[in-house]
């Protein structure tokens, strides 16, 4: 919902550092998901994950989130799905070339950075192309994986600081 | 202004140590010079003699010539034919690549392709969205976005790989660019984007119209102060604004047009509007080749092409340079195209 998504950029401080301890949660249950498969436990635990940031997001299930990065404002929500900052044709109002009624996701995104320690260095990274194959997928999980098992596997990590 | 060791004009150049491109636009830039590029709005047609007659209007001005990829979301030839077109009598065209009708396998594709048709210098583009042209109805692609695409268009060049890590061949040998707004919300980030398209791998930058110069040199300083100044070449978009109606509609409906007050005010003032705007385009052009940084200007004209010529000859920036065109050195011509 477009408020509660404006609400979420507001307050992506406190989300982010809630953020940090769920996360440290799910990468201390990773052998329970282990023990479940992952595989087994990723519709599940997709379909919640996509009830709560959809919630406060708008969250479209990319698989690779960058929320952390940018501002806890989903840069999917860009009509031109920018990963990397925003397009030259930001309105002088700070809205959307696309979706005039709409604030810039960008233009958003950077204030919610201004209000996360690192926030904005961690935005001026580069991110690289999205893997379309994660789509639906769960981010959480990935992030989990990837901070428990070595690197390796079919899928380049593509995004550090998710959400 | 010929390099002795370009043995026809036009053809390739031996690539010099710290180049990438066998390209005169890159030559010029990495030599000091100020070059001055142009851009070429691509023909609803597939008269090639079309994009000839909008080239040749160019002669002995530019550097180089951007041909836009379906600009403001609107369907003309592509960018890569009127390159591959304008690279067969010698131009040195700059292949604008957008992400908005292509994905990922498309664009390497044609990186692949416009290098193996001589184009040398490719600009890295986000692109309009749909909604601005004349085929609202078509499908947004944007499977990249301009970062993304600097980062895989350097792979290709560099390490000789396309994104799923297969090998190539030949690598193209280019020049990459990208685009910027210092005009552009939010302000105080814009640098920082730059500066994220310089690590993706963007070699030179042209920028949206900048009618605003404070605005232009807070910019600047801080992409200094980020340390960008030797690792990229900035080029400062200007155009003639033609009437203060003009203006107004271009800054109402071009995305991420900023066009002051104060412009509109003194073309409104002025007897010859049209002739009022390129003086306006003179002045600015004089100026900004005072900031620091700035290595470059790219003159959009749109439909009004052949006032580039009095624009670049009335601000002196050539500084007696004569950027090479086919028919420069007659001989020369005659004899390649013999051949």
């Amino acid at each position: 919902m477009y408020s509660v998504r404006l609400w979420s950029v507001r307050h992506a401080r406190g989300l982010n550092a809630f953020y940090r301890g769920f996360e440290a949660m799910l990468v201390r249950m990773n052998g329970l998901f282990r023990a479940l498969g992952y595989e087994h436990i990723e519709r599940p635990v997709a379909v919640v994950e996509k009830a709560v940031k959809g919630l406060l997001f708008d969250c479209r299930m990319c698989g690779q989130c960058v929320l952390s990065s940018t501002g806890m404002s989903c840069p999917m929500n860009c009509p031109k799905t920018l990963r990397n900052g925003p397009c030259g044709g930001v309105r002088a109002n700070g809205n959307c070339e696309v979706k005039p009624d709409m604030k810039c996701v960008w233009v958003e995104a950077y204030r919610g950075s201004e209000r996360i320690p690192g926030g904005v260095e961690s935005m001026s990274r580069v991110q690289f192309a999205v893997d379309q194959r994660q789509q639906g997928r769960s981010s959480w999980l990935r992030v989990t994986r990837e901070k428990t098992e070595p690197p390796g596997g079919d899928s380049k990590p593509t995004a550090k600081g998710a959400s | 202004m010929r390099f002795e060791d370009e043995p026809v004009p036009g053809y390739p150049l031996p690539i010099l140590p710290g180049h990438t491109s066998p390209g005169r636009f890159e030559r010029v830039l990495r030599a000091g010079g100020f070059a001055v590029t142009t851009e070429l709005a691509p023909p609803d047609s597939a008269d090639p003699e079309e994009v000839y007659q909008r080239a040749r209007v160019f002669d002995g001005y530019v550097d180089a010539i951007n041909a836009t990829d379906g600009s403001g979301a609107n369907c003309h030839m592509s960018s890569l034919a009127v390159c591959a077109l304008l690279t067969r009598v010698g131009y040195a065209p700059i292949m604008q690549i957008s992400c908005r009708d292509k994905n990922r396998i498309a664009i390497q594709g044609d990186i692949l392709g416009g290098a193996a048709m001589g184009v040398c210098n490719m600009l890295c583009l986000t692109g309009d969205g749909v909604q601005a042209g004349d085929h609202p109805q078509a499908k947004p692609v944007f499977d990249l976005d301009c970062v993304s695409l600097l980062d895989i268009a350097r792979t290709l060049r560099d390490d000789h790989h396309f994104q799923s890590g297969r090998k190539i061949s030949f690598a193209p040998r280019v020049f990459f660019g990208a685009a910027e707004n210092p005009s552009g919300l939010p302000y105080a980030w814009r640098p920082q984007r730059l500066a994220k398209k310089v690590a993706a791998g963007a070699q030179f930058i042209q920028t949206q119209y900048c009618y605003d110069l404070p605005l232009l040199r807070a910019f600047m300083d801080q992409v200094e102060q980020l340390g960008l100044l030797d690792k990229v070449y900035i080029l400062v978009g200007v155009g003639p604004l033609r009437s203060a109606k003009t203006a107004e509609w271009m800054r109402k409906n071009v995305p991420g047009m900023h066009v002051p007050d104060a412009i509109i005010a003194r073309l409104a003032g002025a007897q010859d509007q049209a002739r009022e705007s390129r003086d306006i385009c003179i002045e600015l052009i004089q100026e900004m080749r005072e900031i620091r940084g700035v290595s470059g200007v790219h003159i959009m004209a749109y439909r009004q092409e052949e006032s580039v010529a009095e624009i670049v000859d009335k601000s002196a920036i050539l500084q007696g340079r004569s950027p090479w065109y086919p028919e420069r050195d007659a001989s020369q011509y005659s004899q390649r195209t013999a051949s």
